[in-house]
């Protein structure tokens, strides 16, 4: 049983793969990552459902099967097949939003995992940014972040020694705008930036706000 | 495929073996005399490689026919429509115009080259589409830039998909005479137009001096624009015996289509330009994306294609 799951699992990742090749193009670009033996975390601008899976699409493959996306558990936990994709593909790491009991920690799993050596793939925005650009925008295609949340801080202070690796994924929001259910083909580009890490005693805002600038200049430029 | 056809690509891959011969020189003798690469010889590389896997997917298309030349043009307007439209800004509202365009307008369009119905073809898309665009974008209820985003994707639609189904709407044609053997006039269309560019390229490169559009694109020159059309004209013209033409209507033909492929290529240049970009993608190595590469097919088919139509049928 466990074997057919696994053999199950692959089949299912290699079809998410492809398909996201095929309709997106999902083109790694910039720094693309490379195997290395510690943990790292992958912060991301968060638009689109699609993202984690483009993200995790681009990366080499060996560096993709260590590392796991951050989601929520209300909504993965919702069924069999939801549960199978995001357990045994994606090997994400769940958790819980909202409503927890008395000195629980929420950021539990992603500690462990990242004392596993596992690499996160994590959206500091929090939820998804539906907002659309402004008029006067300069790249109309381009939605700018929202403020990081602070739950990246306190996993690297459990975590000093992790490296974040910024990333900017270009059109999800394009390819699937909310709502609706069949992706149009547009092409999607993950630029990846250069590692940082949070150095010792940085003041929580003041790495938020570096963090949330080093994933705002991977943007594309200026427009049409 | 017919004997003719087989003797032009056997000729191509002939010219082409000389070309990587050449390259292969040039290389090994730059890297006698000084370390390292050179970037204009490795493009140089990467272009030829190229062209051999173009040349070999032309083959494959060709000797499927009509039909396969038909399927190959489909997979190039996708590509050059899905280059064009993940440039040019869109927003969430215009899902239903942009999965028209990609799910109705492209297959259908395709189809009617394939069935070969030439009056719904000819207007599907400047007719049909034109008005059905607005229509679905006005639905949407936003008119943030309403005017430039509908007008983005029936532009997309034209170059993308109308233009380029011109070429393999060449096979519609029932030119007296020459019944059957339409293929070799779209297989001399597209070695005219793709010959005159790389011509220019070449000229440019050895003699290349006065700059023609300089803020659109930098790399093209008077002088090579001049030599790779003058060349391509007599390339044109030696292979009249594969067209319906004679030599002087060939080589007539042949200065149309490049100086209209030439005017491609400054347009598309000043959209990218106009987008910020240098190529319109990364699919070809040493060429950029789709556009790249067709945007002088874009513009010299569907003239070409009413000429003749005009004139031999």
């Amino acid at each position: 049983m466990k074997l057919l799951k696994s053999i199950a699992a692959t089949i299912v990742a290699w079809l998410i793969i492809i398909g996201a090749r095929l309709i997106t193009g999902a083109k790694a670009l910039g720094q693309v990552p490379v195997l290395c033996q510690s943990g790292r975390v992958y912060i991301a601008n968060h638009t689109s459902h699609g993202d984690f899976v483009l993200l995790w699409a681009s990366l080499p493959s060996a560096v993709r099967k260590q590392t796991r996306p951050v989601a929520g558990a209300d909504y993965w936990q919702k069924g069999w097949l939801r549960r199978f994709i995001i357990e045994e593909v994606f090997r994400g790491v769940l958790i819980k939003r909202g409503g927890r009991e008395e000195g629980e920690n929420p950021l539990l799993p992603l500690v462990e995992a990242l004392a596993q050596q596992d690499s996160l793939i994590l959206f500091p925005e929090g939820t998804r940014n539906l907002t659309e650009p402004s008029k006067q925008a300069l790249n109309p295609n381009v939605v700018p972040l929202q403020p990081f949340k602070p739950g990246l801080f306190h996993l690297l202070q459990q975590h000093p020694e992790v490296q974040c690796v910024p990333v900017w994924i270009a059109n999800v929001n394009r390819v699937m705008p909310k709502g609706r259910s069949l992706p149009l083909p547009l092409l999607c580009t993950v630029n990846f930036g250069e590692a940082f890490a949070m150095t010792a005693d940085e003041p929580k805002q003041i790495f938020l706000q570096r963090a949330q600038q080093k994933v705002s200049e991977l943007a594309p430029g200026e427009a049409l | 495929m017919s004997p003719e056809m087989i003797k032009l690509f056997v000729g191509l891959a002939a010219v082409l073996t000389v070309a990587s011969v050449i390259a292969g020189v040039i290389k090994w003798r730059w890297q006698q005399k000084a370390q390292g690469e050179n970037a204009v010889i490795e493009n140089l590389v990467a272009r030829i490689n190229a062209w051999w896997g173009m040349i070999i997917i032309l083959a494959i298309a060709f000797h499927f026919g009509y039909l396969g030349v038909t399927v190959l043009f489909y997979g190039v307007s996708f590509y050059a429509l899905r280059e064009f439209l993940t440039l040019v800004p869109t927003r969430n509202s215009d899902y239903p115009a942009l999965f028209a365009a990609f799910y109705f307008a492209l297959p259908v369009q395709y189809v009617l080259v394939a069935i070969g119905w030439y009056s719904l073809f000819v207007i599907f898309i400047p007719v049909y589409l034109f008005l059905l665009l607005p229509i679905l974008a006005a639905l949407a209820g936003d008119t943030t830039h309403y005017l430039a985003r509908t007008s983005k994707v029936q532009w997309g639609l034209m170059i993308a998909v109308y233009c380029v189904s011109s070429v393999p709407a060449i096979w519609m044609l029932d030119i007296e005479g020459f019944d059957g053997r339409q293929l070799s006039l779209i297989a001399w269309f597209i070695l005219v137009v793709q010959l005159s560019d790389v011509l220019q390229y070449i000229c440019g490169k050895l003699f290349g001096k006065t700059k023609v559009a300089p803020s659109l694109s930098p790399s093209k020159t008077l002088e090579g624009l001049v030599g790779g059309v003058l060349l391509s004209m007599l390339v044109g013209a030696a292979l009249y015996g594969i067209t319906p033409f004679s030599p002087w209507q060939a080589a007539l033909f042949a200065l149309v289509v490049n100086l209209l492929g030439f005017a491609g290529g400054i347009v598309m240049s000043a959209i990218k330009r106009d987008c910020g970009v240098k190529d319109w993608g990364n699919m070809i190595e040493g060429h950029g994306g789709m556009f790249d590469r067709i945007d002088s097919v874009c513009f010299a088919a569907p003239v070409f294609f009413h000429l003749v139509r005009y004139w031999w049928t």
